[in-house]
C-alpha cells in the first residue's frame, strides 16, 4: 500500500517509580501506522499496553521518545484521536443526545442536536437519544460511546480493549457493527486487546508485544479481504502463530 | 400492600412507647409530667392562640436564612477547593480545626457579635451547617472519576462546557448528600440557639413553657413538633435525591 503515514512511533520508553524503584514499562518501541489502517496490538496482561496506548493517545508522556501524527509531534490529546477505554466514559449524568452532543463545541445547538441523532442511528441507538446510560444494556452503551467518538470526526480512533466488558456473543456483536461503520467512515484505527481471534478478525496488520518491559516482538499482515471468515485455516494458522508468540503453543496446553 | 407492611412496626413501637408514657405517668400520679392526651390538648390550645405557628415560622425563618447563607458560601468554596490543589492545601487544615466545634460553644461569641436578635441564631446556623457543605462538595470534586475528566480533555471542550456538563453533574450528588447534613444539623443547632434568648421560635417556646409555670405538656408537645418538622425537612432533601439531574447516582 503507498498510502501516507498517519502515525509515527519512535522509539518510545517508559517507566514509573514504584516503592521498589523504576519500573521499566515501555522500552523502545518504534512503529508506524498508514493512514487508514487498522493496527492491533496484542500483548501479555500487564505488559503496558495500555500505557502506550495513553502515551500515543497524549494522556501520559513519555520518558522518552515521540510519537508524530501527520509529521508533527504529539504531546497532548485532542479531538483529532478520541481514545475509547474498557471501562467506558460514557457521562451518566448526560442523556444519550447530549454525550453524543458534548464534543460538538463549534456547531449551533440545533445543528448540534440533529447531527447528534444522526450518529445514534448509525450505530443502532435510535429511540434511546433521550435514555441515561443507566437505562442502557452493557453493547448499548458501548455504541453510545463509539456514537460519540464518531461524531467529532476523529482521523484516529485508539480503542483500549473496548469490547473486554462485554459477553462473548455481544463483544462478537460489537466488533461486526464497528467493521460495518468503518467500511463507511474511514478511520485510522488503533486497537489494543488480548483477544487473538478479535485482532485477526478486524485489523490489517497485528503486532505483537513482549511482556513488560514491553517491545514489539511480532508484526504480522492479516491479508485475508472482508468479511472474514476466522474459521478458515489461514485464520486459524494466523491465530496459532501469533499464540506461539505468546508463548501459548495452539492446543493451549504448555509454554513452548 | 408492601408499604402498609413496611410501616405497621414503626408504628407499632410508637404505640407501645406512648402507651407505656401513659401508663407510667398515670400510675406514679406525676403533677407535672403531662400525659399524652396532655400534650394533645396543650398543643391545641397552642394552636387556637396562633403562637405555635408563630413560633415554628421564626424557627423555619432562622434555619432558611443560615442554611441558604451556608450553601451559597459552601458550594463555590467547595468547588473551588476540590479543583484547585494550593486551595485545599491552605483551607482544608483551618476547616478541619473550626468544623469539630460545637455550634454550643460559638453562642457567647454569637451574642458578643450579633447581640440577641435573630442574627445571632442565624449565624449559628450558618456556621453549624457550612462546614460539612464544603466538606462533601471537595470530596464530590475529588471523587470525579478520572476516566470521565480524561474524556472531556479528549474532546478539547473549554473550561465552561467541562465545569457545566462535567464537574458540576458529577458533584451535585454529594452536594445533596452535604446539603441533607447540613440541613439535619442546622435544624438541630437553632432549637439550641433559640433557649438563650429572644421571643420566638420553637426553642423559645420550649424554654418560655418551663419557666412559665413548668408548662411541661408544651415542653414536649415542642419536642414532638421538632421531631416532626425535622423528619418532613429531611423528607424534602430526600425528594431532591429523585430529581433528574442526580437521579443517574442513585439508579442500579
Amino acid at each position: 500500500m503507498r498510502t501516507k503515514t498517519k502515525i509515527e512511533v519512535r522509539s518510545l520508553r517508559k517507566s514509573f517509580a514504584s516503592d521498589k524503584g523504576t519500573l521499566a514499562v515501555v522500552d523502545d518501541v518504534s512503529f508506524e501506522v498508514r493512514d487508514g489502517e487498522f493496527v492491533a496490538i496484542v500483548g501479555p496482561s500487564g505488559c503496558g499496553k495500555s500505557t502506550l496506548m495513553n502515551i500515543i493517545a497524549g494522556f501520559v508522556q513519555a520518558d522518552a521518545g515521540s510519537v508524530v501524527i501527520d509529521g508533527a509531534p504529539r504531546s497532548k490529546p485532542d479531538s483529532r484521536g478520541i481514545l475509547i477505554s474498557q471501562q467506558g466514559s460514557v457521562f451518566p449524568w448526560l442523556t444519550v443526545r447530549e454525550n453524543l452532543m458534548f464534543g460538538l463545541n463549534g456547531h449551533a445547538q440545533s445543528n448540534a442536536s440533529s447531527i447528534a441523532d444522526e450518529y445514534a442511528e448509525i450505530v443502532g441507538l435510535k429511540g434511546f437519544e433521550e435514555s441515561y446510560p443507566y437505562e442502557l444494556s452493557g453493547g448499548m452503551l458501548k455504541r453510545a460511546e463509539l456514537a460519540r467518538a464518531l461524531v467529532v470526526k476523529p482521523e484516529i480512533l485508539y480503542m483500549d480493549e473496548p469490547f473486554s466488558a462485554l459477553d462473548a456473543l455481544m463483544s462478537l456483536r460489537m466488533r461486526n457493527e464497528l467493521l460495518r461503520i468503518l467500511a463507511k467512515e474511514r478511520h485510522t484505527v488503533m486497537l489494543i486487546t488480548h483477544d487473538v481471534e478479535e485482532a485477526i478478525h478486524l485489523a490489517d496488520r497485528i503486532l505483537v508485544l513482549s511482556p513488560r518491559p514491553t517491545r514489539i516482538q511480532a508484526t504480522f499482515e492479516v491479508p485475508f479481504p472482508h468479511p472474514r471468515r476466522l474459521a478458515s485455516r489461514e485464520a486459524q494458522e494466523l491465530r496459532v502463530a501469533i499464540l506461539r508468540e505468546l508463548g501459548v503453543d495452539h492446543e493451549g496446553l504448555a509454554p513452548v | 400492600m408492601q408499604r402498609i407492611k413496611d410501616t405497621l412496626p414503626p408504628l407499632a413501637v410508637i404505640a407501645l412507647l406512648l402507651a407505656t408514657w401513659w401508663i407510667v405517668v398515670a400510675a406514679t400520679g406525676s403533677l407535672i409530667f403531662p400525659t399524652p392526651w396532655g400534650v394533645v390538648t396543650g398543643t391545641l390550645e397552642l394552636l387556637k392562640d396562633g403562637s405555635l405557628w408563630r413560633h415554628i415560622g421564626a424557627s423555619l425563618m432562622r434555619v432558611g436564612t443560615g442554611f441558604g447563607l451556608a450553601v451559597c458560601v459552601a458550594v463555590p468554596l467547595g468547588l473551588w477547593m476540590g479543583w484547585v490543589r494550593g486551595a485545599y492545601h491552605t483551607l482544608n487544615p483551618v476547616f478541619q480545626i473550626l468544623r469539630p466545634i460545637s455550634p454550643i460553644a460559638w453562642i457567647p461569641i454569637a451574642i458578643l457579635w450579633f447581640g440577641v436578635g435573630d442574627a445571632s441564631p442565624i449565624y449559628l446556623i450558618f456556621i453549624s451547617s457550612v462546614f460539612p457543605m464544603i466538606v462533601q462538595t471537595t470530596a464530590g470534586v475529588h471523587t470525579i472519576e478520572k476516566r470521565y475528566l480524561r474524556a472531556a480533555e479528549n474532546f478539547g471542550v473549554s473550561r465552561r462546557t467541562l465545569f457545566k456538563h462535567v464537574v458540576i453533574p458529577a458533584v451535585l450528588p454529594q452536594v445533596l448528600v452535604g446539603m441533607r447534613i447540613g440541613l439535619g444539623v442546622a435544624w438541630l443547632v437553632v432549637v439550641a440557639a433559640e433557649m438563650i434568648a429572644l421571643h420566638s421560635g420553637l426553642g423559645y417556646m420550649i424554654m418560655d413553657s418551663r419557666n412559665a409555670g413548668n408548662r411541661y405538656d408544651l415542653v414536649i408537645a415542642g419536642m414532638i413538633i421538632i421531631g416532626l418538622i425535622g423528619l418532613l425537612l429531611d423528607g424534602l432533601m430526600r425528594t431532591l435525591e429523585r430529581a433528574k439531574w442526580v437521579r443517574w447516582r442513585y439508579a442500579h
